[in-house]
């Protein structure tokens, strides 16, 4: 059934829209999905969408894309029998277990349930709702609260499809799991994805997620992530978010550490549209590592808001943040990140780190970094920088006969190094510094862009290989 | 080669050099010396093209085309090249895609193709081996976290790679224990030849007693007070700076 979603309050109509179609829609939900979506919905009545009143929206507003029209499936748009057809395929050196979502949908072709060897599962959630209600019961919507979170709450309400990974102890996943997530309709699209990321106790996981949009159509997508990563697991997630101008994404991301653990993220916004993360860490055990860094390279009227939580709750825990921009002209960034220190976590180590280089006089950065701090035994740093090109450094380059473009280029892929060096995926790496080079020169545009490179005109086409999809 | 003709520079209004003569011919060494703050650096600046002071007279020839007509990086393709005081950090970008980039935008200049390979390679080794210069510095960001010494020893290497016609070493000297001013001066004595040129600045005759000049000059207060042979710098080492402002 399709939607059309509009009026001037979009809240009251998803309310409405809940309460319309939930007999039909989420009647074959089990009783723990059901009591969810049904506290959900109430708190979302109660809190809404974020305003710009509130201290961590200030400078992102969502009350545009809110006043826009969209439709909204409660089934898949079409069903992809071979995406074959639907993707161009070549082989690319970047192996990975490769899905993908399309408007939101996981686009699978067996019951959306795959088996990698030592058993790990990764599939398509609305299977796993019904294939696995044990682990949803245990996992499902414990990580990330919907309580005074609207966009949480509406998720959790509508939430059907997304990514459902389980990784089982002991088992380290061979390759990388790559999802791509397509939107591509004709009318303006309201999704809201849900992923579940379950990692068992001494297991490895690579995550590669990428966000792209190819038709120049509104869409506002707000997206859920929870991440669980048990004891002495290793987690990495390198996220591509590769928009159009008339998309809006919000992503909720939702990480619970166990003792011993490691996680790195590295969120890579190369034309955004506008885009909030809102990352959120929460250290809940000891000698865990977290890692996380992002970079943003905006132009034209692009938006980025990177509003990123690491909670110390335990004692003898890392944490490391560095986010990087370079906004041209008119872009505006923010940077809102708090690192808060729990009384008990002492010995706690924390940084914090956000750096931007604005190119123009009219593109702007807002950049709050953050410390609470509780506890009195601990080492924290943070900071923030802004500036132009280091004009010493172009007049040095010049001088050896580097011409002042070529000297541009230079210190900007310089200044954007220090993010991409911390992709551990040597392949992934190349390619995203290829990528990022191009997208400095202005040549990464809307219509090749893509995960990994576009080469012509047709519709959808990616130089990695697709056909691994199953 | 280089024909500086009644200079007249200042910067905010306030006039640093006051009428510069000078010329350089190919296979010459000058050396310029003079108390701070008399515009040495000034001059250094001017001639490869720093946009930070105002030409109010004068000109400045190479190979007879006006220098203030090429931009910066015109002025390095035609094969100027500044040997910094202060050496710039730039984090991210090693020292080998800096060289590399510098001579393929150079040969680019020169309507030449970029550099294969093992020739730069090669030219890099014998840079390396001339210099004393350690095989992982190459790889290192451009003189990010380098001590004072490995700065003033990565201008020389750049140097050596990009093999100028015209270099001028502003105050490479300072800072430099004996070890680094003999690989400075070795450097400098390799490179020297019928077809190039070298101006360098200094504050004291101490550089010199490795690199022979064939012309000295005094500049003080924004002029060229005084020019003559190398034994103009023990003289001036001899009656120290005082000698110069009781003369003129």
């Amino acid at each position: 059934m399709d939607v059309i979603l509009t009026e001037y309050s979009f809240k009251d109509k998803m309310v409405e829209l809940f309460h319309e179609t939930v007999q039909k829609n989420f009647n074959n939900d089990n009783p723990y999905l059901k009591q969810l979506r049904k506290e959900a919905i109430q708190e979302f009545e109660k809190v809404g969408f974020p305003s710009n009143k509130q201290e961590k929206w200030r400078n992102t507003n969502l009350s545009k894309p809110l006043k826009l029209e969209y439709v909204h499936h409660f089934e898949p748009f079409e069903q992809i029998t071979d995406v074959g057809q639907l993707f161009m395929c070549e082989v690319h050196e970047l192996e990975s277990h490769l899905f993908a979502q399309l408007n939101g949908w996981f686009v699978h072709q067996n019951g959306g349930i795959n088996h990698l060897p030592g058993g790990v599962i990764v599939g398509s959630l609305a299977s796993a709702f019904v294939q696995f209600p044990e682990i949803i019961e245990k996992y499902y919507g414990k990580f990330a609260p919907y309580q005074n979170n609207g966009l949480v709450a509406l998720n959790t309400a509508f939430a059907q499809d997304g990514l459902f990974v389980y990784v089982p102890d002991n088992v380290v996943v061979d390759k990388p799991v790559q999802i791509i997530n397509l939107i591509n309709l004709t009318e303006n699209l309201f999704i809201q994805p849900r992923n579940l990321i379950i990692l068992g106790r001494n297991s490895k996981l690579q995550l590669l997620y990428c966000d792209h949009s190819l038709l120049h159509k509104h869409s506002l997508i707000n997206s859920v992530t929870e991440v669980f990563i048990d004891e002495n697991a290793e987690f990495e997630n390198y996220k591509l978010q590769n928009k159009d101008n008339d998309s809006t994404l919000i992503t909720n991301v939702w990480i619970t550490q166990k003792s011993n653990s490691n996680m790195l993220t590295n969120v890579l916004t190369l034309n955004p549209g506008t885009i909030r993360n809102n990352i959120n860490i929460l250290l809940d055990g000891r000698n865990c590592n977290a890692e996380l860094y992002g970079l943003y390279l905006l132009d034209k009227e692009q938006h980025v808001d990177n509003n990123v939580l690491v909670d110390h709750a335990k004692p003898d825990n890392y944490s490391n943040q560095l986010f990087k921009g370079i906004l041209d002209d008119h872009a505006t960034g923010v940077f809102n990140g708090l690192v808060m220190v729990r009384k008990d976590a002492q010995k706690t180590n924390a940084f914090q780190k956000n750096q931007n280089i604005l190119l123009t006089d009219k593109a702007t950065i807002d950049s709050n970094p953050q410390l609470e701090i509780y506890a009195d035994d601990v080492k924290c740093s943070h900071g923030s920088t802004v500036g132009q090109l280091d004009n010493e450094a172009m007049f040095y380059m010049r001088s050896r006969g580097i011409s002042e473009e070529v000297a541009r280029m230079a210190l900007m892929n310089a200044f954007a190094s220090a993010i991409i060096d911390k992709i551990r995926i040597e392949p992934l790496r190349n390619r995203i510094n290829e990528m990022v080079s191009k997208r400095l020169r202005g040549e990464l545009s809307i219509c090749d862009q893509c995960i990994l490179n576009c080469r012509d005109e047709r519709k959808i086409s990616f130089d990695i290989d697709l056909s691994g999809i199953r | 080669m280089l024909s500086i003709r009644d200079l007249k520079v200042s910067i905010n209004g306030k006039e640093i050099l006051k009428e510069i003569n000078l010329e350089v011919m190919a296979g010459e060494v000058h050396a310029i010396m003079g108390p701070n703050g008399t515009g040495k650096s000034t001059l250094a600046s001017i001639i490869a093209g720093r946009d930070v002071f105002e030409v109010s007279g004068g000109q400045v020839l190479f190979d007879g085309k006006n220098l203030f007509d090429l931009s910066v990086e015109q002025r390095a393709c035609e094969g100027i090249f500044l040997g910094f005081q202060y050496p710039v950090e730039i984090p991210g970008v090693s020292i080998v895609n800096f060289l590399r980039t510098a001579i393929n935008e150079q040969r680019k200049y020169k309507g030449l193709d970029p550099i294969p390979a093992p020739e730069f390679l090669a030219k890099m080794n014998e840079a390396k081996k001339m210099l004393d210069v350690h095989s992982n510095m190459t790889s290192r960001s451009v003189n990010e976290g380098f001590s004072g010494g490995e700065k003033k020893k990565n201008e020389i290497f750049q140097m050596a790679m990009l093999q100028p016609r015209l270099a001028i070493l502003d105050e490479t000297d300072s800072g430099l224990d004996i070890d680094a001013l003999r690989v400075v001066a070795k450097g400098v004595n390799e490179l020297r030849s019928k077809d190039n040129a070298f101006i360098i600045i200094t504050h004291y005759q101490r550089l010199l007693d490795y690199i022979i000049p064939d012309f000295v000059h005094i500049l003080f207060d924004g002029r060229i007070v005084k020019s003559g042979s190398k034994e103009l710098a023990f003289e001036l080492e001899e009656k120290g700076y005082d000698w110069i402002r009781k003369s003129t």
